[in-house]
């Protein structure tokens, strides 16, 4: 067991992929020389050589066309989108090539690919730096959407993505990176589907994603402690596919759901996860289920402001708590 | 080996725009015979017929569409069929092919069956993909064509992928990126280029350059009079214009490229001068063309050109029409084969979606 950094963790699973395969490549911009603007990929370059880590222009098209055109030729390549607002100028990859290739081909073009991005708010970058926005692939047939939120399952979720046959895309929440936690030795391979209970309880149940884990948490702690309320908390991890067994196991337990979403709220993940437990299990709930996001706005810059927008500690207790109260 | 900027098929432009400008066009073909038979007849067979083959399958289409049993849209090559031949002539069987919405003609020049085709366009069960990619999107991995792609400059990048592959695992195949005039002026297009060319990747950028941007003459919305050669500089990369209605030419330019990109030495940007007999699509009758042009063109078609070319290497009569009639016979079997071919099988519909052979996204 080691205590690792959450970007520590990124660099881990690359490598241990990257050791393991020599058909895993990695490119992106600044990631080789300057290991990552992030230092997500410190010492690759120096541990593969500069034919498995690339630097590239900044291009994203080019950065994901050519992932896609290595990988339904036999590599398995691994590339970086900065930060996942970027995703909107090589959206066509996302949208248009890599997911629907397969379909449109009758089954003749595989797409084994990993694209890792920086995703999600706290580093104060203004709108077009720090969005959400794993909603925008989780609507994509034909992909698959992970969005870690400890160093762990980092390392594991990364290595489930890379032995993949399909293409993923996988959100590393850039104010996680500086998190700590326990990681233990050796290969770590997980499963790609499995949402994971993170905190049990049998009140009400909370599913949070990325960034929004560790806040779910400290919610459930502080109603558990200031007002005996005792909820589950459940880290979602991957969007697609969904662990509807998992999520929809614990609102039959708790009877209440809860989603806590960083994404601003029309079309965030919660929206599909509570339509659906509406429709099948509708009369295991005591209440209506609640969504706790961002509201529809661009992000602001100001911390202040930034802090004031995003699902709080605060607001994820108070909703909760008046909502059972209620 | 040679720097393709003096490739001699670059000063000797034999294309109604440049003759045009000098003198008027001449049915006569360019080459005397017995004369740098570098190609040799079985090449210029195979070139003859993959161009009748894609001419007589492509007016079959448009026939078909007009009586509503080629669905959807369709992009003809009609006129361009010499591009197509000569650079599947000079490709090998590893090598891959990406492809346009017009890719029709690169699809069958490399031997994809005229009825997987047709029965694609059609929507029949017996098409290349079952009818769930359509006339836009033709792919046969077994020939090496990876993919017809239907948003522009897509798949340059794609292509630079498959280059990159190669050159990491050591495997000497070359892909081949075929796209319009209309591809040069978006943003894919330049990043796939300086991609290409930082890397030195075995890719060769094929533009057919038929005057026109779907509706709008190319040269109207472009700051340089040669879409593609005139922005070659800008990549380190030499500029080539050739005739892409001259079969041999672009062969020899062709075989010249991918020697380069097997040698390490890097990608290639070749605009191909050429002329689309038809509009854009199926629902263009291109009447924005100017009065006398379509003609003007026609007395350069690629088809006949090439005919008169086999008899000046004194090829027969008869072999030339026994190619002809081959080919015929061929499209109409098809033709009717696809006309008798069921709807794809509903049980498809949910195939394919991932990797698993299914479409589940949730447990």
């Amino acid at each position: 067991m080691a205590e690792l950094t959450y970007r520590e963790a990124v660099t881990r699973g690359i490598a241990q992929e990257m050791a393991r395969d020599p058909d895993v490549i990695f490119f992106g911009e600044d990631v080789a020389k300057p290991g990552g603007v992030f230092k997500t990929t410190v010492g690759l370059l120096e541990q593969f050589g500069p034919k498995r880590v690339r630097d590239c222009p900044i291009s994203e098209q080019a950065i994901l066309g050519a992932a896609m055109g290595a990988a339904m030729t036999g590599l398995k390549p691994i590339a970086e989108i900065m930060f996942s607002d970027f995703i909107a100028v090589c959206f066509d990859y996302i949208a248009n090539e890599f997911p629907k290739t397969r379909y449109m081909t009758n089954g003749q073009v595989h797409i084994p690919l990993v694209v890792r991005t920086g995703n999600g708010a706290g580093s104060r970058f203004g709108a077009q730096h720090s969005q959400s926005v794993e909603n925008w692939c989780m609507m994509i047939p034909g992909l698959k959407v992970v969005a870690p939120s400890t160093p762990r399952d980092v390392i594991g979720l990364m290595a489930a993505a890379v032995r993949d046959p399909d293409p993923v895309i996988f959100f590393e929440h850039k104010t996680l990176y500086a998190v700590k936690g326990d990681v233990p030795d050796g290969e770590i391979v997980d499963q790609l589907g499995t949402a994971t209970i993170v905190r049990p309880g049998k009140d009400a149940t909370i599913l949070a994603l990325a960034m929004m884990v560790p806040r779910a948490i400290e919610a459930a702690d502080r109603l558990k402690a200031e007002h005996g309320i005792d909820c589950e908390v459940v880290d979602v991890r991957s969007l697609v596919p969904l662990d509807m067994q998992c999520i929809l196991g614990s609102v039959a337990r708790t009877h209440r759901l809860f989603t806590v979403e960083e994404n601003p709220r029309l079309c965030g993940w919660g929206a599909e996860i509570v339509s659906i437990a509406a429709e099948e299990a509708f009369y295991d709930l005591d209440g209506p289920p609640v969504r706790i996001t961002t509201p529809h706005v661009p992000l602001p810059a100001a911390d202040t402001l930034e802090d004031m927008i995003l699902p709080t500690v605060d607001r994820i207790a108070e909703t909760v708590r008046r909502s059972l109260q209620a | 080996m040679t720097v393709l900027a003096n490739h001699p098929e670059t000063l000797k432009l034999k294309t109604p725009e440049v003759q045009m400008a000098n003198k008027p066009a001449s049915a006569a073909p360019a080459e005397p015979a017995g004369v740098n038979d570098d190609i040799g007849e079985e090449k210029r067979l195979q070139m003859y017929r993959t161009q009748l083959v894609i001419r007589e399958a492509e007016q079959k289409a448009y026939e078909l569409f007009l009586q509503n049993l080629v669905k959807g849209t369709s992009h003809l090559s009609l006129g361009q069929e010499a591009i197509a031949a000569g650079f599947a002539a000079a490709m090998r069987p590893r090598d891959l092919s990406f492809c346009t919405y017009r890719g029709h003609a690169h699809t069958l020049a490399r031997g994809v069956a005229v009825e997987k085709v047709l029965g694609e366009l059609m929507q029949r069960d017996n098409g290349l993909m079952r009818g769930k990619g359509g006339s836009m999107h033709l792919t046969s991995v077994e020939h090496g064509v990876m993919g017809s792609y239907a948003i522009i400059g897509a798949h340059l990048p794609i292509a630079c992928g498959a280059a990159l592959r190669a050159q990491y695992k050591g495997q000497d195949d070359v892909a081949v990126c075929f796209f319009g005039d209309g591809t040069t002026n978006i943003g894919a297009f330049h990043e796939a280029l300086n991609f290409a060319a930082i890397w030195k990747l075995p890719v060769v950028f094929v533009c057919e350059n038929n005057l026109y941007m779907e509706y709008t003459p190319i040269a109207e919305v472009t700051a340089v009079k040669h879409p593609a050669a005139d922005r070659a500089a800008a990549y380190n990369l030499d500029r080539i214009i050739i005739d892409g209605n001259d079969a041999d030419i672009v062969y020899r330019t062709a075989q010249t490229a991918f020697a380069q990109a097997r040698a390490g030495k890097g990608p290639s940007l070749i605009e191909c001068l050429t002329y689309r007999h038809s509009g854009h699509s199926r629902a263009d009758p291109a009447k924005y063309r100017p009065e006398g042009e379509l003609e003007k063109w026609k007395e350069h078609d690629p088809v006949p050109l090439y005919r008169a070319r086999l008899k000046q290497f004194g090829i027969g009569e008869d072999a030339i029409q026994r190619i002809g009639d081959e080919v015929k016979r061929t499209v109409e079997t098809a033709v009717e084969t696809c006309k008798a071919a069921p709807p794809p099988d509903p049980g498809i519909l949910f195939t394919d979606v991932y990797a698993d052979g299914g479409w589940a996204w949730r447990n």
